[in-house]
């Protein structure tokens, strides 16, 4: 399969999804007139907690939900200064949390020296790893041995504990090697409730429908992933799937695009909005520029103005307190118990 | 009005039917509500239960509504379909243990 912007496919661009989000033919409410009618008049930032840098678009697989639209005929990644200037704001604001993304970010030849630079500043380290990259070729296997060596936190991604379901989303034989990879991260001690180890597994549904209770898939994932393949984990992230790229584009292929905005919508819960990751979080993209979170990246909506807009501006400037740009993809992550790349949020 | 009996969109309007008997409409939603809670049953439990009902009394509104909930609840697709035979189990089994009492009655008439 091919990537949306492989295919010239007009969601692809950014400014398009905007507009079919924001069309006023969809009866949606804005989500800053829903916010107001709770009560909520500004959304701001409270902190700069974690840094989440997204070093490239290429990835191994091309999952059909993808909301970055990666794949490997994406070749953007970041560039060696960019990495630099991250490691300057690191520095500059003590970010205490580096979440590293793509693609499959271990496919950037830099990977391993940001890793361990950004270790060697002491900041928690957290790499969004899709598993089957661990064991697509002969020298992504000692990953699991890297991860270990720099203490980084690997969020991995399974959709399902079915392969049916998994391979339906992921393509063919995903399930099967996204197994495999998780034994080898158990082999070092992964997810295995060594606090220096910790192997968190990411669920978003592999379809138009919301995750249900975080908890109870969590014990379903570990149950059914123990019995059938001996494999463990520590915590599960139910994750919405944000009506982006590839989502979006799916949604509207199915005809489950109305459906699906209207139950985001009727699934507003205002008790999601104070713990909202765009609020303590620094979105960077590939070519350095700044946003709320990785969504507003992937629409390309910037930090709100007068922010800095480059990753190189982000040392001398102060963004607690700015305020978040919003959309009606917002939606995604304060429906039911909210959304966010840790999960829950309630 | 729609020239057919079920029209999905329609499921979106059931709580409309307090319009007509409010009191008894939110008695039952009420009660609704409290059945799908955790109780002794877990809430994926009843929501399997819910389904395997939904295609026992074959409304097309509840197979919809308890798809969507047994998925969102993490149920694979083969919890989903063994839910249904339960449902197909008792069903063929309430006609065909009413075979008995035509063997009695074939026996009684027959002297057999």
């Amino acid at each position: 399969m091919k990537s949306l912007a492989a295919k010239r496919h007009p969601l692809s661009a950014a400014a398009r999804q905007v507009q079919l989000l924001e069309d006023p033919v969809h009866d949606l409410p804005g989500f800053r007139e829903t916010l107001e009618r709770h009560g909520i008049r500004t959304l701001r930032s409270t902190a700069l907690g974690t840094l989440q840098v997204n070093i490239g678009k290429m990835c191994n697989q091309t999952c059909v939900h993808c909301h970055v639209d990666a794949g490997p005929d994406r070749k953007e990644r970041m560039d060696r200064p960019t990495m630099e200037a991250c490691l300057q704001a690191i520095d500059a604001h003590q970010i205490g949390i580096v979440d590293i993304t793509g693609g499959a970010p271990e496919m950037h030849p830099d990977f391993r020296w940001f890793v361990a630079e950004v270790r060697k500043r002491g900041a928690r380290i957290i790499v969004r790893c899709n598993l089957t990259i661990i064991v697509s070729n002969k020298k992504y296997r000692d990953l699991p041995e890297f991860y270990r060596s720099q203490g980084v936190e690997v969020v991995c991604s399974l959709p399902f504990y079915t392969a049916g379901r998994t391979d339906r989303q992921r393509g063919d034989g995903v399930f099967e090697r996204s197994i495999e990879a998780l034994r080898l991260l158990n082999a070092v001690g992964y997810g295995t409730g060594d606090s220096d180890k910790v192997l968190n597994m990411v669920y978003n549904p592999a379809g138009a429908f919301l995750p249900g209770s975080q908890s109870d898939l969590e014990q379903q994932f570990k149950k059914a992933l123990l019995k059938d393949h001996g494999i463990s984990f520590d915590a599960l992230f139910a994750i919405t799937n944000l009506p982006i790229s590839r989502f979006l584009e799916q949604l509207q292929k199915s005809g489950n695009y109305e459906e699906y905005m209207e139950k985001l919508v009727n699934a507003f819960n205002p008790v999601t909005v104070e713990g909202l990751m765009c609020r303590t979080m620094v979105s960077v993209g590939h070519d350095g520029m700044l946003y709320d979170c990785d969504f507003n990246q992937m629409l390309e909506m910037p930090l709100s103005a007068g922010m800095p807009r480059h990753i190189a501006d982000l040392p001398n400037a102060s963004v607690i307190g700015r305020n978040i740009v919003t959309g009606r993809h917002c939606y995604g992550c304060t429906a039911g118990a909210g959304s966010s790349c840790g999960g829950a949020t309630t | 009005m729609e020239n057919n009996y079920y029209d999905p969109a329609d499921l979106k309007k059931f709580g409309k039917i307090t319009e007509y008997q409010k009191e008894l409409g939110d008695k039952y939603f009420s009660y609704y509500n409290d059945v799908f809670k955790e109780g002794a049953l877990t809430a994926r439990e009843k929501a399997l239960i819910a389904l395997a009902v939904s295609h026992t009394v074959q409304c097309p509104y509840c197979i919809d509504a308890y798809t969507v909930d047994t998925l969102e609840k993490g149920c694979s697709e083969e919890q989903m379909m063994e839910a249904v035979h339960v449902a197909a189990a008792i069903r063929s089994g309430a006609s065909l243990v009413h075979s008995v009492q035509m063997m009695n009655k074939v026996k009684a008439l027959t002297h057999g």
